[in-house]
């Protein structure tokens, strides 16, 4: 089974991405995240791609790419669950709850489901600090994280 | 007449069921034909209260909560619309004593208006200090400016008017104002706060800067951990540009300023300037040597003001009250306000704007009122992964950059973590290294290697194997982390590992020593 798609349309939709964005001042950013967004991760067939776009060697842009922890080099699942494990969450015992959602889903961090259904990551932070332990799924925000409200996002992820 | 219903839109009520709250708010409304409106407004910052319903009445708005979207139908019925009664009644939210005790000045807006209303913002006493500001030479609104006695917000507490000062100084064709939003402190949330719930202040700030200093264009670096945050700043810049607040001229001033949101990358470095102005340019988050200074070359190599959200968005007040007004505010060399967040296991956790001096002793007890656990308070956190763990013991300490300093601590965003009596203080001091090693930057041998030896020394000092003298290598290793780094990052992360070490010493012990004890 092959999802990934052939990389001669992976440089063609990865150069309307970077068309969208070189115009800007200090334009890599906002490149990569476009990508990210378009392919689910940033694909290594865009780095000569982005090199040649901004007039950068390839080893810069791997530079760039592999130094910040948001970029991806392979597809997530599909959903993906954040679980905050900084200080705040932890005095309100986010460690208990990340080791329930990881039981449950049967992954650690940084791991992606056998059927594909979620990636576990961590993050350090969300801003909800007042609502600990917090998440976020997808995007969407989640407070206050307690026993029901892991078997709800246990049960969304898996629908 | 038509009512308003606020249903705060901000991450924190969001992640307490908001979005849920409005829907069901909707439905009853159409239900019932009612003539009401629902206003996503910003969190007043009460979030054991999240989330806040208010309803704007003859009497004044009138406050419902935590509401859940199953209470939405009995709040109706209990006539919350011309403010009823209801088991979730409030009633006035400014006399809530959380609200009550505070001195709102930066986020005098937060919470009360539609955060991507201009019409609303300036209702509120909005844009002020910016029109202010277009009738001022720019010394003179650096001048205001220092006068106020306002300090950098970000952490440093370096004195703003003064940076600002070194970029007016600095001639150059092309200058630049970014706005440090990474907020990557654990327990704080002001940034995000008023960047979600009113972004306008914000930019205020960011052009009254931009006049002061000569520079036509800003960056706002959000972190990415902070969506709600960038959709609601790059909406709000929108609005901004097309009232001609920004663009080609300033309220139709002689200079133009326009502001540039950005997304981070999810590295916390990338919170210390210069390692944010190198994301901004597209470079690996590295921090860069100073000198050179930002102000005289910062980004892409131009004169820069750096600083924080609430740095910047203190501003707008300051030149619409004045500099005395502002500096009246405090205590010794801190002046103003500052908001404190307060985070963790509290009972009242939020945001808590007040003029420095509190001790932390009443901030912690009487306004985060204890832990939410009920269980004693054992250590708070004060500043973020880089500030140190305070015991009771300290809880005198006033809240100001000095005092904080002499007791090996640092104040930080403002951010408080609370810990009840469950916490293993080694494990904290462990988790101190470890988020060292994971976010360094990697440039100081110290940060990038001295972490990750820390994370294992006191693996062998949880495991019980020679305890003083692996205690004895975290010391001196700690000395070579605060002595040996270039930035905070493995220059404080000394802070939070050896004041575990120092107050609480006990969690410290052998396992086998500490049961015998027992
Ligand atoms: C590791 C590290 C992380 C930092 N993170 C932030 C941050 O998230 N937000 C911020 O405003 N300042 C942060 N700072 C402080 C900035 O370097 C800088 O002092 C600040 O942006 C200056 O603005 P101010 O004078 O308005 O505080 C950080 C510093 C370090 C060393
Ligand atoms: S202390 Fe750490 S994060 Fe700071 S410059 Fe050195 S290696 Fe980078
Ligand atoms: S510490 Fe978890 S959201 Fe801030």
């Amino acid at each position: 089974m092959s999802l990934q798609p052939a990389s001669t349309d992976i440089a063609t939709r990865a150069q309307s991405v970077i068309d969208e964005f070189k115009g800007l001042e200090g334009p890599l950013l906002p490149i990569l995240h476009g990508l990210q967004e378009e392919f689910g991760y940033v694909p290594s067939e865009t780095v000569p791609v982005i090199a040649d776009a901004l007039n950068l060697s390839r080893a810069e842009v791997h530079g760039v790419v592999t130094f910040y922890h948001d970029y991806r080099n392979h597809p997530a699942g599909r959903h993906v669950l954040k679980l905050c494990r900084a200080e705040a969450c932890q005095s309100m015992g986010a460690d208990a709850i990340a080791a329930q959602i990881s039981q449950a889903l049967g992954i650690g961090f940084h791991e992606t489901a056998k059927d594909n259904s979620v990636t576990l990551e961590p993050v350090f932070c969300l801003g909800l600090c007042a609502c600990a332990p917090a998440a976020m799924l997808d995007g969407e925000v989640i407070g206050r994280l307690d026993a029901d409200k892991v078997e709800e996002i246990v049960a969304e992820v898996r629908s | 007449m038509t009512v308003t219903i606020y249903v705060p839109g901000d991450s924190g009520a969001l992640a307490l069921g908001a979005d849920k709250v409005a829907k069901a708010i909707e439905a009853e409304i159409l239900a019932h034909g009612i003539d009401a409106r629902i206003v996503r407004n910003g969190s007043r910052g009460l979030y054991w209260l999240e989330p806040m319903v208010e309803v704007a009445t003859d009497a004044g708005r009138v406050a419902y909560g935590p509401v859940s979207a199953k209470d939405v139908p009995s709040l109706f019925e209990a006539g919350f619309v011309t403010g009823g009664q209801h088991k979730l009644s409030l009633g006035d939210p400014e006399k809530i004593p959380f609200l009550a005790k505070q001195t709102r000045l930066t986020f005098a807006r937060c919470g009360i208006t539609d955060p991507v209303s201009l019409e609303d913002y300036e209702a509120h006493g909005g844009l002020t200090g910016l029109k202010n500001a277009v009738k001022m030479i720019p010394a003179d609104i650096v001048k205001q400016v220092t006068d106020s006695g306002l300090r950098g917000r970000g952490g440093a507490g370096f004195p703003t008017g003064i940076k600002w000062k070194t970029v007016h100084d600095t001639a150059a064709e092309q200058k630049y104002i970014v706005c440090n939003a990474d907020e990557g402190d654990s327990a704080t949330f002001a940034d995000r706060m008023i960047m979600e719930g009113d972004p306008f202040v914000l930019i205020e700030g960011m052009a009254i800067a931009g006049l002061a200093t000569g520079a036509t264009k800003g960056f706002v670096y959000i972190r990415s951990e902070y969506p709600h945050a960038i959709a609601v700043m790059s909406k709000a810049v929108e609005v901004a540009r097309s009232a001609g607040v920004l663009g080609k001229s300033v309220l139709g001033s002689s200079q133009g300023f326009d502001i540039e949101i950005r997304s981070g990358a999810g590295a916390y470095v990338c919170g210390e300037e210069t390692s944010l102005l190198n994301s901004l340019e597209g470079k690996r988050g590295v921090v860069r040597a100073k000198p050179p200074l930002p102000a005289i070359q910062g980004l892409f190599g131009k004169p820069t003001v750096i600083n924080n959200v609430i740095s910047l968005a203190s501003v707008p007040i300051i030149m619409d009250k004045g500099a005395e007004y502002y500096r009246d505010f405090g205590m010794g060399r801190s002046r103003g306000t500052i908001p404190i967040q307060i985070a963790g296991n509290t009972k009242h956790g939020g945001l808590f704007e007040v003029a420095f001096g509190l001790t932390l002793g009443e901030i912690v007890d009487e306004i985060g009122g204890g832990t939410v656990t009920g269980r004693p308070v054992k250590a708070v956190q004060v500043g973020g992964p880089l500030g140190a763990y305070f015991p009771r013991a300290l809880f005198d300490t006033p809240f100001d950059y000095e005092e904080f300093a002499k007791r090996d601590g640092l104040i930080g965003h403002a951010g408080i973590t609370v810990f009840d009596d469950s916490a293993d203080m080694l494990k904290m001091a462990r988790f101190a290294m470890e988020f060292c090693a994971i976010e360094s930057c990697g440039k100081c041998t110290p940060c990038r290697i001295g972490s990750t030896r820390g994370v294992e020394t006191l693996d062998k000092v949880a495991g019980g194997i020679e305890p003083e003298k692996n205690l004895a290598l975290v010391t001196d290793l700690c000395n070579t982390m605060k002595f040996g780094s270039l930035c905070a990052l493995g220059g404080f992360t000394p802070y939070p590992v050896m004041s575990a070490l120092t107050h609480f010493p006990e969690d410290f012990r052998p396992v086998a020593v500490a049961q015998a004890a027992e």
